[in-house]
């Protein structure tokens, strides 16, 4: 029972991460139809960069931690998005109108290259950092088994919850919200009113990005240890979250999330750790099989 | 999307110099976390270190080489125009002079092929690396089937690479079986794989295949390190025997017939390596007689069919997902075979040999030799496994370099350097009217 409440927690921690990384497939894919296959090592990316601040800030003697992680945050959000716009503007823009195989070979190779870069740039080894944010609150203990919730984790449920709202009123009540919907419905029309769907277009990646820089972020306050292969198993993860959800539905996102970090959470604990990677590539291929079209997504015709 | 494009006109210097500003910009951004500033480990915490000289270096890299792109495609847009213009006066067919040309240079490419080991008979080092340019040709002909002919982007290639050396594997050393005899059974096993993970995906759209074989091959790499009674583990297979010479075996004279005793030869550890090179040189043409074959066959009109317009395929009643089952299948047979034989050849194998960098690099031969190409295949083979031979700084960079590359590639030429993407059957001779 206690390490099933335990599991619980750990489940919707990892499932909030996944669930802001998978958002940013879900409307890449919504505006343009196409998976971003560099978006794991966007995230990846921003976890470096947050190495690399809190690194940075520990040697200016900045020791307070809701200044540094709200710096940490800035900083990894700000240059995060420039790498969005970039993959954006390098693999898919060139692309838009070429063959369907073309971008996403491209994105393919975006991928690689951002991988491999970071591996040189950064080196190969992992790279730990000194816990930011220590200690939690115990909750309960059950037969000598303490329920903990360590304030990282509530950290990660808060801002996921806050940026799920501030995002809910971005697309939904906003003028870019509104223009984005409308290129996801019909790009040439919304050109055709007078809507730049070039610069709609890299917003949106900007914001996936956005969202994975905070995602990064989360991570590296989380675990304290990065290396540049975790895009890699991330955005797989994240991806079967936006498919399992259904792809181009924002709370579905959000919800194949939490799903996927609870299976992955209780998987691992009770039948085995070293295949809940395994677990979650089944479900991928399960939920193709059976519900292509996601938990909230809309069935999808194909038009001539 | 295309009608909104309009044509640009040609920029002047001073907006040039703007964009290529903004460029430098965006660089600047990009490098300061990435190239500008690093994280190095110092006595068990990590310490931040500058590269300013080198964030600088790319800062003006960029700067230049947008200043000059610009410059580049201006110029030859002007150009194209002009010619254009001219053509239009005399139009006309352009004569398909490539076509012998190319088919010279893969006779070429034969002769030299089958003559290497006998010219370097002594050089054990480039008779081996030949052996490896060749097992990536044949992996590439394999994926080639999937996705320049059928147009389905298997990112998860490597893991039928991985059945096949892991089924001769186990067959060998656990059942005795030879070469010849797990050959089939190798190939039948990954094909099997390929059937079993295209059936339920076959019927989606092309990207949910490429992510759900990228899931793939990392599933059957994570079996592979964690099954440990079946696969070993982390340590792999060792001891797999080595294919022998119809029953003869490459060793020292001993009391049984050895190759070298029953022709008469005296007995050198080059003959293996030849003829591990002539078997796997014999394979990879088996399989390009088999799938230049299976091109002209219905089925193989029908992949290229189905990578051009998938719709327009429905409606004339082909059956898609079988079309693309069969494609998958035989492209995931021919990388078992390939990994029967790098596992006969290796003697050892082990989930290492059978991550996603693999599966990336049969990728990027495919792409970069061009979609459907044979003969580009065996170019890129040739580049992308001679480049890091030439020193550690290639290979370092190599897959950095692929990576680049596949995006240039299909920026610029989206059918691959040797662009193959002409029907392999077409009804009428081309030019000659319609």
């Amino acid at each position: 029972m206690a390490l099933a409440l335990q599991q619980l927690i750990n489940g919707l921690t990892l499932g909030a991460v996944y669930g802001l990384i998978a958002i940013g497939y879900t409307m890449v894919y919504g505006i343009i139809g196409m998976i971003n296959f560099a978006h794991g090592d966007i995230y990846m990316v921003s976890a470096f960069i947050a190495v690399t601040v809190f690194t940075l800030l520990a040697g200016f003697g900045i020791s307070s931690i809701p200044l540094s992680l709200l710096l940490v945050l800035l900083v990894a959000v700000l240059f995060t998005s420039v790498y969005g716009w970039t993959v954006e503007r390098i693999a898919y823009r060139p692309l838009r109108g070429s063959t369907r195989l073309a971008p996403l070979i491209s994105a393919i190779g975006m991928s690689i290259f951002l991988q491999n870069m970071v591996q040189l740039t950064q080196g190969a080894r992992v790279k730990p950092i000194p816990p930011v944010l220590v200690g939690g609150i115990d909750l309960l203990t059950i037969d000598g088994f303490t329920v903990r919730l360590a304030y990282s984790q509530i950290l990660i449920v808060i801002v996921t919850i806050a940026l799920m709202a501030a995002f809910t009123w971005l697309i939904g009540s906003t003028s870019f919200g509104r223009q984005q919907r409308s290129c996801e419905q019909d790009r040439t029309m919304t050109a055709l009113l007078g809507i730049n769907v070039d610069r709609t277009i890299s917003l949106t990646f900007m914001l996936g990005a956005a969202l994975a820089a905070v995602a990064g972020v989360m991570v590296t306050v989380y675990y304290g240890v990065v290396d540049f292969f975790i895009g890699f198993v991330a955005g797989i993860k994240a991806f079967t979250a936006a498919v399992l959800g259904g792809i181009g539905s924002l709370p579905g996102a959000m919800l194949g999330g939490l799903l996927i970090g609870l299976i992955e959470a209780f998987w691992a604990a009770y039948l085995s750790a070293e295949y809940k990677d395994v677990a979650t590539f089944s479900i991928l291929i399960l939920v193709l099989m059976f519900r292509p079209s996601g938990l909230l997504g809309r069935p999808e015709v194909e038009k001539v | 999307m295309s009608a909104l494009v309009v044509a640009r006109q040609p920029t002047s210097p001073a907006e040039r110099l703007k964009d290529a500003a903004a460029s430098a910009l965006i660089a600047l951004l990009l490098g300061i976390p990435m190239i500008g500033l690093t994280t190095v480990d110092q006595g068990g915490a990590l310490r931040v270190a500058t590269r300013w000289p080198a964030l600088l270096a790319f800062v003006a890299v960029c700067f230049a080489g947008r200043l000059l792109l610009r410059y580049a495609s201006d110029v030859l847009r002007a150009r194209r125009l002009a010619r254009e213009t001219a053509a239009e006066a005399t139009a006309g067919a352009r004569p398909a002079a490539g076509g012998a040309l190319l088919t010279g240079i893969g006779w070429a490419a034969l002769a030299v092929a089958l003559l290497l080991p006998i010219a370097f008979s002594d050089n054990r080092y480039v008779v081996d690396t030949a052996t490896t340019v060749l097992i990536y040709v044949m992996l590439g002909w394999g994926l080639n089937v999937v996705v320049g002919l059928a147009g389905l982007l298997d990112l998860g290639y490597v893991a039928f690479y991985a059945v096949g050396a892991y089924t001769y594997g186990l067959l060998s050393t656990q059942l005795g079986w030879g070469f010849w005899q797990a050959l089939p059974v190798a190939g039948a096993m990954a094909a099997a794989f390929g059937i079993i993970l295209g059936w339920p995906t076959l019927r989606l759209r092309g990207d949910y295949l490429a992510i759900v074989t990228l899931g793939f091959g990392e599933i059957i790499r994570v079996i592979l390190v964690n099954w440990t009674e079946l696969s070993g583990g982390p340590n792999g297979i060792t001891s797999i025997p080595r294919p022998s010479f119809f029953g003869l075996p490459f060793k020292p004279p001993g009391d049984a017939p050895t190759f070298a005793s029953f022709f008469g030869l005296e007995y050198s550890p080059n003959q293996r390596l030849i003829f591990l090179y002539y078997l796997i040189l014999g394979l990879a043409l088996l399989t390009n007689v088999f799938v230049s074959r299976m091109r002209r066959l219905p089925v193989g009109r029908a992949w290229e069919a189905m990578r051009e317009d998938e719709i327009a395929c429905k409606a004339m009643g082909i059956n898609a997902r079988n079309v693309k089952l069969s494609a998958f299948a035989l492209g995931a047979m021919l990388g078992g075979f390939a990994g029967v034989f790098f596992a006969a050849r290796q003697g050892f194998i082990s989930p290492e040999s059978f991550t996603f960098n693999e599966s990336a690099i049969i990728l990027a031969i495919v792409v970069l030799g061009g979609m459907g190409s044979q003969l580009g295949v065996v170019l890129a083979s040739l580049v992308l496994v001679l480049l890091p031979e030439l020193g550690r700084d290639f290979a370092e960079y190599r897959m950095l370099l692929f990576g680049a590359a596949m995006i240039l590639i299909m920026i610029w030429k989206p059918g691959g350097i040797l662009a193959h993407r002409e029907p392999t059957l077409r009804h009428h001779r081309p030019g000659g009217g319609r």
